[in-house]
């Protein structure tokens, strides 16, 4: 590892300010930076630790809606009785990743900033787009059975990683981001980036913005929402596809739904080809299965992994059913 | 026949020294010091307040294992992926193979040598000698502070349940099975 100096910070303004100097890195639970740094795939010279700020509140809003703050952990998010009650998909996606000993440690903002798990990306001996722009992708013809068919460049298909931002694409989340200059909320839809030309952009993170809150609106959905992770063992496990999944019924009919895919896609990956299928339909298995193939009409194999596919379909196809029994 | 004895670690220790003078010397080289940046900590492990100074990029793993000589916790695959290393710190169990020392200056650290109460074993501890839920012993330490951390967190009754919240530490003996049932009988006690 090489070094780099070590700031403590308790408040924004000081985050803020600390954050504008060299290569700063902003570090809270850890679980990514830490392990990245000791493979030498992040290298940064000042860490500024952001443990001290007081972000780490679940606060219900006058609205409804339910603001958490960038510093809760993800097992104290996933355990709040009224995440569990009012944004079961939520809970289930949190307690679907990682391990308890992780989900006591990672963050809201971090578990949104956390890079892939892409073999190439964590080695630097094989060459990688996203970690050094222009020398090329290791990933493309090579092992790519993990690997994305869905928001796919020529220049990258690693997949994100994460279970809690899948969730949070189908409840409609925002983040807040603070910057020197002010505040901007973005949809969690907009937050994360599509490979395209430059796959080393994951976020419209700008150097020195800090993520401060994430927010969820009052949705329609109550308890009828449900996450499927399917993986190569049963637990402590990335996605090889993931469905996270709401709806809303008037009688047997679904009056509106929400469908966001997992583990398949170079972000967390919102299907609204599915929604509009289900949307006016009947909630039943032949419904499910037509948005199910809605989802994932656009998908690109690879040589390896065009298994997940009809893996994604059987996550989708599964989650709504389980929704519709909550 | 008599040998001196000589405890296995402080071998380690002396031959680890030894190698690494003769490589400064060889190399003719040094890491200029101003290039690693060292902070002084003032935290609790295991009841006791200790002093160290750190090199930022020391993890809580290795500053307990190096620098506290307390060599309980385990150091497996040191990327998160095991759950060999896993301490409790502020009441939580907690990965310190990747988290840094210098950011629990004033924390709680409880390690596995700090689990029994003056000189009773943890429950825990108890019933894994009970139901011999080790085989090669290297995940134990983290098995157990996985199971005593388990003991106050939400976790429904079934064996299945057992073993979803304590994923996180892998066995490669393969001793879940007596693992699971250490557990439980330690739920039962508690």
């Amino acid at each position: 590892m090489h070094p780099f100096s070590y700031e403590k910070v308790t408040n924004e303004h000081e985050a803020l300010e600390r954050a504008r100097l060299g290569n700063a890195t902003f570090v809270a639970g850890g679980t990514t930076l830490v392990d990245l740094m000791k493979l030498n795939v992040e290298v940064p010279t000042a860490l500024v630790d952001i443990n001290g700020l007081p972000l780490n509140q679940i606060e219900d809003r006058s609205d409804g809606s339910i603001r958490i703050g960038a510093l809760v952990r993800n097992g104290d998010l996933a355990h709040d009785s009224r995440i569990q009650s009012r944004y079961r998909v939520l809970s289930e996606a949190i307690l679907a990743g990682a391990s308890a000993q992780l989900r006591n440690m990672a963050t809201t903002g971090g578990n949104l900033m956390q890079r892939t798990r892409c073999y190439y990306f964590r080695d630097p001996v094989y060459p990688c787009n996203k970690r050094q722009p222009g020398a090329g992708c290791a990933a493309m013809d090579g092992y790519n059975r993990i690997h994305a068919i869905l928001g796919a460049s020529d220049t990258c298909i690693a997949t994100h990683p994460s279970d809690m931002a899948v969730a949070l694409v189908a409840l409609d989340a925002s983040v807040h981001i603070r910057a020197a200059n002010g505040e901007r909320v973005v949809p969690i839809t907009e937050f994360h980036l599509l490979p395209g030309d430059t796959p080393d952009r994951e976020t419209v993170i700008r150097p020195g913005e800090l993520i401060t809150y994430v927010t969820l609106p009052s949705g329609p959905f109550g308890p009828r929402s449900a996450y499927v992770k399917l993986r190569d063992r049963a637990s402590y496990e990335f996605a090889l596809a993931s469905a996270a999944v709401a709806l809303q019924l008037e009688g047997t009919t679904v009056r509106s739904a929400r469908v966001a895919l997992g583990g398949v896609a170079t972000k967390p990956w919102r299907a609204l080809e599915a929604e509009q299928v289900l949307t006016g339909a009947a909630a039943n298995k032949a419904t499910f299965l037509n948005a199910a193939d809605a989802a994932l009409t656009g998908a690109v194999p690879r040589r390896h992994n065009a298994y997940k596919i009809e893996l994604a379909k059987r996550a989708v196809v599964r989650a709504l059913a389980d929704a519709l029994t909550h | 026949m008599s040998i001196t004895p000589i405890d296995r670690l402080e071998f380690i220790r002396i031959t680890a020294a030894a190698t690494s003078v003769r490589k400064d010397t060889k190399s003719g080289v040094s890491v200029a010091p101003s290039a690693s940046v060292t902070r002084a900590l003032a935290l609790r492990v295991n009841g006791e307040a200790v002093r160290l100074d750190v090199d930022t990029r020391v993890t809580l793993l290795d500053a307990l294992r190096e620098q506290l000589q307390l060599f309980g916790t385990k150091k497996g695959c040191d990327h998160g992926q095991c759950g060999a290393c896993t301490v409790h710190v502020n009441g939580r169990r907690v990965l310190s193979c990747l988290t840094l020392a210098v950011m629990h200056d004033d924390d709680d650290i409880i390690t596995v040598e700090g689990l029994e109460r003056n000189g009773v074993l943890h429950p825990v501890q108890e019933a894994f000698i009970e139901r011999d839920a080790f085989q090669c012993g290297y995940c134990t330490a983290g098995q157990i502070m996985s199971a005593a951390a388990l003991l106050n967190e939400s976790c429904g009754p079934s064996d299945d349940d057992v073993r979803e919240q304590m994923s996180g530490n892998l066995c490669r003996c393969g001793a879940y099975p007596n693992i699971v049932a250490a557990i439980q009988s330690a739920r039962g006690r508690a």
